[in-house]
């Protein structure tokens, strides 16, 4: 619903940090994530609540604890409307031409 | 795509400006699924969840566990369209709609109990976005997604 919301949430490192997490394993605790990052507590669902706002992380009651998934649909969306568009035709050749004269080099 | 690994819960929301019977509708009746689901035509009553492929092939036969129209639905899961997919054990997915103000309804849908189905966990993570940001086009702008 809000483009703004998921780009001020992408445009913190530490919140891609949260986000990389999630992705390589779902359905975490907030002490788990925690536990991984050099922040407090207060720190951490700070940018937690960030994320949720814009809906990237979805938390939900799994008996007594609260589990964080990442959810991927507002990149998507912002991917179909904002980087499809842009990166037709010469775009992605040139894209290409970097990658292969990066991973040559 | 995905290096995700061992994930058995995957959760996906998003916002559409629809009210909960549009979107119930596109849900559940084919003439809609064949235009975000990957052409499939899906049928869904309060015994079973149908999907049929283009060409007709059955791609999901699986029990409906919960039909609450126009908020609550509740499927069985199993990926018919790839041999070695429907050999994994059946999953769920459970769709929650919820009004919001200003029009919007907020859609959720979790694909859980994927424990006995890695490989159809891995293939479907990608899928459940494209159709999901395809049915949002679909209801918002009447037409079905690009490319």
């Amino acid at each position: 619903m809000d483009d703004d919301a998921v780009f001020k949430a992408l445009a913190d490192p530490t919140r891609r940090h949260l986000l990389d997490r999630l992705h390589e394993r779902d359905g975490r605790t907030l002490s788990e994530l925690e536990s991984e990052l050099e922040m407090s507590r207060f720190g951490v669902m700070k940018h937690l609540r960030v994320l949720e706002a814009a809906g990237l992380v979805v938390a939900l009651r799994s008996g007594r604890e609260k589990l964080h998934y990442l959810n991927p649909v507002p990149i998507r969306l912002i991917h179909d409307r904002w980087i499809d568009k842009y990166t037709e035709g010469h775009v992605s050749a040139l894209v290409r031409l970097k990658t292969t004269l990066e991973d040559t080099a | 795509m995905t290096t995700m690994t061992a994930t058995t819960t995957q959760v996906y929301q998003l916002f559409i400006r629809a009210t909960p019977e549009q979107i119930w509708e596109a849900i559940t009746t084919p003439e809609f699924t064949a235009q975000y689901f990957y052409g499939a035509r899906i049928e869904v009553n309060g015994e079973r969840y149908l999907s049929l492929g283009p060409d007709d092939s059955v791609w999901g036969d699986d029990p409906v566990l919960e039909f609450d129209p126009p908020r609550r639905l509740v499927h069985g899961w199993r990926s018919l369209y790839s041999p070695e997919l429907a050999a994994e054990k059946s999953s769920r997915v459970t769709w929650e709609i919820e009004p919001q103000d200003g029009g919007y309804c907020l859609l959720r849908v979790v694909h859980d109990q994927l424990e006995g189905a890695p490989m159809t966990a891995e293939a479907v993570s990608g899928g459940w976005m494209m159709v999901l940001s395809g049915l949002k086009t679909l209801l918002e702008t009447g037409k079905p997604l690009a490319g």
